[in-house]
């Protein structure tokens, strides 16, 4: 995948939980606990959306790398590449 | 029983605070002694957390070690706060608020919300703590029963949440941002502050007067404002002691935010009137930065909630593996009842279980606990804490019955604790509904066992609880029906694994809308942008109408039942069913 891909594929998925932030607004340096204001379930629930669109499976130690659409990007095309 | 009893090594054993003795002779005049007070018999839970240590040469102790989420850390010692909230009650001063005016706080867990806690109870206002990720709804509902008069909150949240409606709610005189600069119609915190003595002595105030707002859910109607008084700070010394291990100069993280009650009452005032030294984590959970600072800060007492503890435990063990937690000596836990595989997750990892304690907004306190002398039942909330009488009720035409052990029924207590509530604000009615022949009805089920171990069954009404957060279906419903597609609601908690429960919407929708994804999503976008995160549905189902009584009442308890698989019981009431 490419990457404006894997961020378009982030963004969906952050849009499928919290259907209040609109992804056209969301910068690549917005926390999406801080900025965004997902709660702790959000982010569990982010990460199984991802899981489901991408097939990668996010271990809780790696979630402080997806807390942000720049993080994302970076960290899920490394592990779209391994 | 599943689970084997945890049997506490005797060295455990005779650490604890709460011993046997105390509990055979103990009265609340005990506790009401662990208090210095003030002449005539009056008290101030800000000079019983602060001043009185500096009084007693304490000043130099350390109070709180503050964590930033960018890596900042600050210490602050019992004088620093004392003097920080001798500025914040001086600023109260200075802006015209006196007694029974009422100052909510709303903002993250930031040195300044702790200062502003403690210097609005130095100055005789009543404090209330709102959530912050909580949306512009639920703060304004709070906001109007309340008639708050002053706010402290940041310029985000301001602008956010406040502005639109701020001269909507005419008895609120003064918003204070934190900070050095101030949106329009608000004063800057900073300079204020900067301008203020540092000396305010705590006001007097007789033990019945208010202190603090806490607000909860009801089932129906607007959200409870249970009122608590100065003298409360009694029972929150005690249990600190006996429930929590608290001693002076302990190394002690409530993870709690201080928007909850837990947060407040364990998060701030039982912690510093035990003169411990408390550790504040401004960021939200994250795996390695817990388990990095009980390691790094040396954490002795750790009180947390079960959602935290699912979310270790998803991880792992391994991933606790590289870090040093043997200065922890005592672990609780409380929000919703603890699962009996994380109370013995908790003691294969830490090396002790987690004592599970039950309570609500209501008691103030801590009600029922594990106590570090008990031997842990996992899964059980643990006995009544020393002046607690707790029993198992059932409801009849004749009144209230008392159940044998081993029988199910509502968890029900004596009142006269010192940190009961006092009233629901403006709400005589629901207040005196609470109690029935002597008995505070909790509104919990649950049983107790032979040994006078107390196990929670269920909930006797419609209330959720969602990662620890008690949340009103009437409330959540509410904001639903304000989505131009939504005729009707039904909102209902469903069991899960990390959060306890989550909250599931039921809707019918009005004439000229189809149910799809997209409509899906917006009717859930609204609702989180009315209500917040924590409280707006994670999902909304369509139906073309809901299961009602003959009065109009959608029946929750049909659409959970049949969610679960569960018999529908009684249903002689339903007039219309779910299609």
């Amino acid at each position: 995948m490419t990457d404006p891909e894997i961020r378009a594929a982030f963004l969906a998925a952050l849009s499928d939980v919290a259907p209040d932030i609109d992804p056209a607004t969301v910068g690549g340096g917005d926390h999406i606990q801080d900025d965004l204001e997902l709660d702790s379930m959000d982010v569990l629930n982010l990460v199984a959306t991802l899981h489901k669109a991408l097939g990668v499976d996010i271990p809780e130690a790696d979630y402080p790398q997806i807390a942000t659409l720049d993080l994302a990007a970076r960290y899920l095309a490394r592990r779209l590449a391994s | 029983m599943a689970f084997d009893p945890i049997i506490k090594p005797e060295d455990v054993r005779a650490s604890a605070s709460l011993t046997k003795e105390i509990r055979a002779k103990f009265t609340w005049d005990d506790a009401r002694a662990m208090l210095d007070g003030l002449p005539g018999g009056k008290l101030n839970i800000a000079h019983e957390a602060l001043d009185r240590h500096v009084a007693a040469g304490q000043g130099d102790a350390p109070a709180m070690t503050w964590l930033g989420k960018d890596g900042t850390r600050r210490d602050l010692s019992y004088g620093d706060l004392t003097g920080q909230t001798a500025r914040f009650a001086n600023v109260l001063r200075a802006h015209g608020l006196a007694v029974g005016d009422r100052l909510f706080g709303l903002m993250g867990r930031e040195v300044d919300l702790y200062v502003a806690a403690l210097g609005t109870l130095k100055a005789e206002l009543t404090f209330s703590p709102l959530f912050s990720a909580f949306g512009p709804d639920p703060i304004r509902t709070r906001m109007e029963i309340g008639g708050a008069n002053a706010l402290i909150t940041t310029a985000s949240i301001y602008t956010r949440k406040i502005a639109a409606w701020r001269h909507e709610l005419p008895s609120l005189k003064l918003v204070l941002i934190v900070g050095d600069a101030a949106p329009e119609g608000c004063v800057a915190l900073g300079p204020a502050m900067a301008a203020a003595s540092d000396m305010f002595a705590p006001v007097p105030m007789d033990p019945e007067d208010a202190a603090l707002i806490h607000f909860t859910s009801g089932t129906t109607g607007r959200p409870k404002g249970a009122v608590h008084v100065h003298g409360a700070v009694a029972y929150h010394v005690m249990t600190g002691r006996y429930a929590l291990e608290m001693r002076a100069g302990t190394r002690y993280w409530c993870t709690a935010d201080p928007g909850w009650v837990t947060g407040t009452s364990y998060g701030i005032i039982a912690p510093l009137a035990n003169r411990v030294h408390m550790l504040v984590d401004e960021a939200e959970f994250d795996l390695d930065r817990w388990y990095g600072t009980l390691q790094a800060e040396r954490i002795e007492v750790w009180y947390t909630a079960p959602t935290a503890i699912r979310m270790m435990m998803r991880a792992g063990e391994y991933a606790a593996a590289p870090y040093d937690v043997s200065s922890l000596r005592f672990l609780a836990s409380v929000g919703e009842p603890l699962n009996p595989e994380a109370v013995v997750w908790g003691n294969r990892v830490f090396g002790r279980p987690f004592h599970d304690n039950w309570w609500r907004t209501e008691t103030g306190g801590i009600v029922i606990a594990n106590t570090q002398g008990m031997d842990i039942k996992p899964g059980s909330m643990g006995k009544p804490l020393p002046g607690q009488v707790a029993g198992i009720v059932e409801r009849g035409d004749a009144g209230l019955r008392e159940l044998g052990q081993g029988q199910v029924g509502e968890l029900a207590l004596r009142p006269g604790w010192p940190s009961m509530m006092r009233a629901y604000l403006h709400e005589e009615a629901r207040y005196a509904k609470c109690f029935v022949d002597g008995w505070y009805l909790t509104g919990d089920l649950a049983m107790r066992d032979a040994d006078g171990y107390f196990w929670f069954v269920g909930r006797a009404d419609d209330l959720i609880k969602t990662s620890g957060h008690l949340i009103g279906p009437f409330e959540v419903e509410s904001a639903l029906i304000e989505h131009e597609a939504v005729a009707e609601a039904g909102v209902i908690g469903l069991p899960d694994e990390t959060a306890g429960e989550v909250v599931r919407a039921y809707v019918s929708l009005n004439p000229g809308f189809e149910p799809s994804d997209d409509l899906e999503k917006s009717i859930r976008g609204l609702a989180r942008k009315r209500l917040g995160a924590a409280v707006a549905p994670r999902e909304v189902l369509f139906r073309k109408t809901l299961p009602k009584t003959r009065s109009g009442k959608i029946m929750r308890r049909l659409l959970k039942a049949r969610a679960l698989g569960l018999p529908e019981g009684d249903i002689s009431t339903l007039e219309s069913d779910e299609s």
